[in-house]
């Protein structure tokens, strides 16, 4: 850490007191909670994009994934729902299983002329038969008590195991996707896991056996206790007046406190991995992939299986911050997952934080999810400080407030632009090595044009 | 006459609405592969640059409508998509000027401009729901129908009727007008021969002495036009919602790299595809197969209406990943 990182955090850390001074703790705690998430979906992003130079513009998906791994860990299990389509599900699983193998064994063994029909034949019959184990099952499923469940609800099992697990679903999906998608250059992985991510989101929000669709699972249980229990008992009574707070009050502080350093905690361990991990061998060699893939190729490094590694790892520090996000929220509302929130926010708190450097990640998560929420409150002040001389019902006036929420996108477009032009390292640029003169030109557009130069004028 | 009723059916439900979104399809395409061929990066803010276009447009038509100026039967709509056009051009060149021209001088990596079309993807939505809001806006007129279901009826004496709406006959003159000028402008013009050179090979026409700067102007200069034009017919067939444009973005990639990227007409085949198979697979065939003189005992449809985008979602990766040279053999850069 330098003293630029140490000047940053201070004034995260003055804003945040500001904005408990001026609005209110409560709002200022909620920041923070939410701010410990964004830094470490940064993490994940920026170990993807930052150390290794691969685009995953899937961050929702992953997200999202790992929130479904909080409904189905924690979540109180409907028996008489698997009774009722349990054995039907394993059995439309079973099906749908062998026509995949069927159809990988066909795309494997045929040659031209037969492949595509056949596949094409193996995914509709697969499809069907599919279809018509798993209809009754589900409609079955979604049958039991659909006002309250209508799924198969979840395991029961502790919810801060299921950061663990979503961080294993994510995982686990990215396997998958990095597997057949790494091969793809840049735009086109991009523009792949966007499509991919939307698919994954297509599917939590329809299949309602699984995840109540857009019904939602709300009630998920707490790591930390409840408000309005806590507020009961003595001990806590007692510390309330001690800290001259109301209990109610104190005990939502108390709570968001509370999960301010459970998020702490996971972002340490985290950052500290990634760090290590970074600076390993293994770390060293991921980033003279990004650097130059043809070189290390020849180096006999195993380009495919390390970009498939960091994949996969960066994915799951995603997942486990999308897990993180719906334990604090305590529903799953996957209508709500939106790449303008969830993709493309996670990657601007990266490329303005500082690609390739995991404090820069951090900084990235705080400083952007702090503008993202502050920008609300701004822009009404300034809406009304523009309007201050306008009729009440005046059209603009109207106009301009119905806007103010929308300003914070604004307000995104310019940090990034603005960031990637004057500063395309980021605000804590990644640490040169020594020999930074004989590296090879970095992703960074500025250092490449200004070796250019120096060409030319030689 | 069962029969023909069936495919009237099929027509009406199927064939119609996939012919106009696929000409919608088709046109964002367009806009785009022309993007991609000459600027080399997948362009994330193109959505928002059809929902800018389209507000532009939308504004330009109340303006119009409030000074009584129309040209009925037609709607109002097509009397301002040239004002919409020339908005969303200055846009685009504004944008060009101040964010994508800094790193195309430097030579950077196309990775760059598309981050940085995130950026201008964020500005441009900012801007348009700002200005306009994120709400439903009305701001179709003139006649609703072509052929009505009614009169289709009574002049057929079938049992199903087929309509045919203005925006959807108007979408389709359209789409068949931009092809064919712009076969004319990319195979006829020096200028556009000048474009398919600078994209053929970039160090080759910049030796024959084609200016780079131009070709770019003149890519985004038309890539706006297609854009605004097919966010417009989009919002006057279906209505205008600022959102829908971003959702509208993956079905037009879907279509350029089905298409095959670099290639005009292989985007207008890529637009229809895409079209096509999302309505025919979220269809609902239970009435079809009733006239064919069979009861089946479900809907027959082969993929819930909620997967309608996950269909162009699943083309898209699984063109990437079998045959990323699209059906047109584009470039890869």
């Amino acid at each position: 850490m330098n003293r630029r990182s140490i000047l940053f955090a201070l004034g995260i850390a003055g804003t945040l007191v500001l904005v408990g001074q001026v609005q209110s703790w409560n709002l200022s705690l909620g920041i923070l909670n939410l701010c410990l998430i964004s830094a470490i979906m940064a993490l994940g992003v920026n170990l993807q994009w930052g150390y290794a130079g691969l685009v995953n513009v899937g961050t929702m998906g992953f997200a999202a994934l790992g929130g479904l791994a909080v409904v189905l860990v924690s979540a109180a299990p409907v028996s008489d729902a698997w009774r009722a389509g349990g054995w039907a599900l394993v059995l439309a699983s079973l099906i749908a299983g062998c026509a995949v193998a069927a159809g990988v064994a066909s795309y494997r063994r045929l040659t031209s002329p037969w492949r595509v029909p056949v596949i094409m034949l193996v995914a509709t019959a697969g499809l069907l038969a599919t279809r018509s184990a798993l209809s009754p099952a589900l409609a079955a499923i979604e049958a039991i008590d659909p006002a309250r469940a209508g799924y198969l609800g979840g395991l029961g099992l502790p919810v801060l195991l299921s950061w663990l697990i979503g961080g294993f679903f994510a995982a686990g999906a990215a396997w998958l996707i990095g597997k057949v998608a790494l091969g793809l250059k840049s735009d086109y992985l991009a523009i792949a896991t966007l499509g991919i991510a939307e698919i994954i989101l297509a599917v939590l929000r329809n299949e309602e056996w699984l995840t109540r669709g857009v019904k939602n699972v709300t009630g998920l249980p707490r790591p930390l206790p409840v408000e309005a229990d806590l507020q009961q008992s003595r001990w806590f009574i007692e510390a309330a007046s001690f800290v001259h707070l109301a209990p109610p009050s104190f005990a939502s502080i108390y709570i968001k406190l509370g999960y301010a350093a459970l998020f702490a905690i996971v972002l340490a361990v985290l950052l500290w991995l990634a760090q290590m991990a970074i600076q390993s061998p293994w770390g060293r060699m991921i980033q003279a992939i990004r650097d130059n893939a043809t070189a290390a190729e020849a180096m006999g490094k195993n380009v495919t299986a390390s970009q498939l590694q960091v994949f996969v790892l960066g994915s799951a520090v995603v997942g486990i911050a999308g897990a993180m996000l719906v334990t604090l929220e305590g529903q799953f509302t996957p209508g709500l997952y939106s790449p303008l929130r969830y993709t493309f926010l996670i990657w601007i708190m990266v490329i303005v934080g500082g690609a390739g450097n995991n404090w820069g990640a951090v900084l990235g998560g705080f400083l952007i999810w702090l503008v993202w929420i502050e920008a609300e409150p701004i822009s009404t002040w300034l809406v009304d400080l523009a309007t201050h001389n306008m009729a009440q019902d005046s059209p603009l006036s109207i106009r301009l407030h119905d806007a103010a929420p929308h300003f914070r996108l604004l307000f995104m477009g310019l940090i990034m632009l603005i960031v990637m032009r004057f500063s395309p390292a980021g605000l804590l640029p990644r640490p040169r090595p020594a020999s930074a003169e004989n590296r090879a030109p970095s992703q960074s557009g500025g250092e490449l044009a200004s070796r250019q130069q120096k060409l030319n004028q030689a | 006459m069962d029969i023909l009723d069936a495919f009237i059916l099929l027509a009406n439900y199927v064939v119609v609405p996939a012919l106009a979104y696929g000409s919608q399809l088709a046109l964002g395409a367009l806009g785009l592969t022309l993007l991609f061929s000459i600027l080399r990066f997948s362009n994330f803010a193109y959505g928002d640059l059809m929902a800018f276009g389209a507000m532009a447009t939308v504004l330009a038509t109340w303006w119009l409508q409030a000074h009584g100026i129309g040209i009925s039967p037609l709607p109002t709509a097509l009397l301002a998509l040239p004002m919409g056009i020339l908005a969303a051009v200055a846009t685009t060149l504004l944008i060009d000027r101040f964010v994508y021209r800094f790193y195309r001088r430097r030579g950077a990596p196309n990775i760059v401009l598309v981050i940085a079309s995130i950026g201008v993807m964020y500005l441009l939505n900012a801007v348009v729901r700002i200005v306009i809001g994120p709400g439903d806006r009305r701001f179709a007129d003139g006649v609703g129908f072509v052929v009505s279901a009614k009169d289709f009826r009574a002049a057929t004496g079938l049992d199903e009727g087929l309509s045919i709406r203005l925006p959807v006959a108007l979408t389709l003159v359209v789409v068949v007008a931009i092809a064919v000028w712009l076969y004319w402008f990319l195979f006829k013009t020096r200028t556009g021969k000048s474009m398919r050179a600078y994209s053929d090979n970039r160090d080759l026409a910049l030796l024959s002495g084609v200016d780079p700067e131009r070709v770019v102007r003149i890519t985004w200069v038309i890539s706006a036009m297609l854009a605004t034009t097919a966010g417009v017919l989009y919002g006057l067939d279906k209505s205008f919602q600022p959102f829908t444009y971003f959702q509208l973005l993956l079905p037009i990639f879907a279509a350029t790299i089905l298409g095959g990227i670099g290639q005009p007409f292989g985007a207008i085949a890529g637009g229809f595809t895409i079209a096509f198979s999302e309505i025919v697979t979220t269809y609902a065939y239970k009435r079809f197969f009733e006239y064919l003189g069979w009861q089946p005992g479900g809907l027959m449809q082969p993929v819930p209406t909620e997967y309608k985008y996950a269909i162009s979602f699943g083309i898209l990766v699984l063109v990437l990943l079998f045959r990323p040279t699209g059906i047109f053999k584009g470039k890869l850069t």
